[in-house]
């Protein structure tokens, strides 16, 4: 299980990274795993509000359709519309190609609240269940 | 040994933790839902071959003098169209003719009836039938002591091949055998439920380790997978056989859901067939229809199909189908929604997204034809 160092993550397993003062947002290599693979992924239009943990979109697997949630509030300026056609990226590289969306933060304070990777993986082993 | 969640376990159990399978609990079982992953599951079984553990899937057997005409009574279609092994799909009604449970049943001898019933219904089914069997017939559940393996795919045949004696290109469609294979005593039929040509052998559990091992083996040369409860669904869907619990229920008549082909309301009595008969004059308000969805989007269970604004039906099953890449569905509508080509929309969290009606099975069957 991937839990790469420098990002920042959920406990809905959503990662977040920053790339010159915006917030890129993708799901766990622990996410993907679970949820198998993926078939589907909505995101939002460019251009939409969005609050740290409100759903900005969905994820959906063969069998399952799970919520994505929002580890920042801002604006959502970029989507990554590869998606669309090649929703298995989520599955073949969760934390580079298959990225989600990027936010322009309105509150940097939130970015810096969200779990380390050393507190993502305690919380992994210790609370997710698996 | 009595496992936490309560839920049963097959024979096969430890084999699919050996195997890394995912666990879930599916009607009161521990079953793996995946292994190597649903869509390689689902594409090797069109392609080759997957071999499935159903052993949740129950048996009774019925028996004795009047164990025909108990079967004739209990279920749907006609019994006495079989023979000494062959089979035939079926259901048990109630007297309101809503569906208790979609069947098989094989003549192993003229007193002797196998019945293949839904691993949720087997207690429910069970209590059923020996409440209403006549006397000179008596009902046995084999459930626990039974394994059912099912292989399926266009190599089975030559995989199940390299393990028997058995005729098995002589074995027609809806055919059993008895046969050893792999040096074990099975019934082997020639069916299953993806849509494929393939087999079902069950088997005494104490033996069901050896008879999967041998068969993925014999499988080695045409890459055979061990596949889930989670292909199993989308190889079903795609090949537009029935989930009981999902697409139908006890209230639903056999004439909703299509299976007016099996439901001989001309053969005598049976429990249901007077309502049946009732519900077929006064014309069925909804039928069950496969649809694919037009744009984006993948319709799921209980997801609301809507002419315009107002709600007109409701999805049973849907997914994305590995095998079309599209997403695919069944659904109740009312009859003048129901031909092929009828348009409605289906709600997808907050939007319409167009949906039509199509031809049943989405996938064409590649079952054994004779």
């Amino acid at each position: 299980m991937e839990v790469p160092e420098g990002l920042k993550y959920t406990k809905e397993h959503e990662w977040a990274r920053i790339e010159r003062d915006r917030v890129v947002v993708g799901i766990t290599d622990f996410a993907q795993e679970e949820l198998g693979d993926v078939v589907f992924v909505e995101l939002p239009e460019p251009g939409t509000a969005v609050a740290a943990e409100g759903t900005f979109g969905v994820v959906e697997s063969v069998k399952a359709v799970s919520d994505l949630y929002c580890p920042v509030s801002g604006t959502v300026i970029e989507v990554n519309t590869d998606l669309e056609d090649h929703p298995e990226l989520v599955n073949d590289s969760p934390y580079e190609d298959g990225w989600m969306i990027v936010i322009e933060p309105s509150n940097s304070a939130e970015f810096n609240e969200l779990l380390s990777a050393a507190d993502y993986r305690y919380y992994l082993e210790n609370e997710a269940g698996s | 040994m009595t496992p936490d969640t309560g839920s049963k376990r097959t024979p096969l159990y430890d084999v699919h933790c050996q195997l890394h399978a995912r666990i879930i609990p599916f009607g009161g079982w521990d079953m793996p839902v995946s292994y190597s992953g649903i869509i390689e599951e689902h594409l090797r079984v069109r392609s080759h071959a997957g071999l499935f553990d159903v052993s949740h899937m129950g048996e009774v057997e019925i028996h004795g003098p009047q164990a025909e005409a108990a079967v004739q009574y209990l279920t749907l279609n006609d019994v006495r169209d079989l023979q000494d092994f062959q089979l035939q799909y079926s259901a048990l009604c109630n007297e309101s003719g809503g569906l208790i449970d979609d069947i098989t049943i094989g003549r192993l001898a003229a007193d002797r009836f196998l019945l293949i019933i839904n691993a949720g219904n087997i207690d429910k089914d069970v209590a059923w039938i020996e409440q209403h069997l006549p006397t000179g017939a008596e009902a046995t559940n084999l459930s626990d002591d039974k394994a059912l393996l099912a292989l399926q795919g266009p190599a089975a045949e030559t995989i199940l091949q390299r393990l028997t004696t058995a005729a098995l290109p002589t074995l027609g469609y809806y055919c059993a055998t008895t046969a050893r294979v792999a040096g074990v005593e099975v019934l082997i039929s020639r069916l299953g439920y993806t849509g494929e040509d393939g087999f079902e052998l069950m088997v005494d559990g104490q033996h069901a380790v050896a008879l999967w091992q041998a068969m993925m083996e014999a499988g080695q040369p045409e890459t055979i997978l061990p596949v889930g409860l989670g292909a199993r669904d989308t190889l079903r869907l795609e090949a537009r056989y029935l989930l009981y619990g999902v697409d139908m229920d006890e209230s639903n008549t056999p004439l909703e859901v299509g299976l007016n082909w099996l439901t001989k309301l001309d053969k005598g009595p049976f429990i249901g067939r007077d309502a049946l008969i009732r519900a077929k004059a006064e014309g069925v308000r909804q039928r069950l229809v496969g649809f694919v969805l037009k744009d984006r989007g993948i319709a799921r269970a209980h997801y609301r199909v809507m002419d315009g604004e107002t709600p007109i039906g409701m999805v049973t099953s849907g997914t994305m189908s590995p095998s079309l890449e599209q997403a695919i569905g069944t659904a109740f509508v009312p009859r003048a929604y129901s031909k092929i080509g009828s348009e409605f929309a289906i709600e997808v969290r907050h939007h319409a997204v167009p949906a039509e009606v199509v031809r049943a099975p989405f996938v064409p069957r590649r079952v054994k034809r004779s």
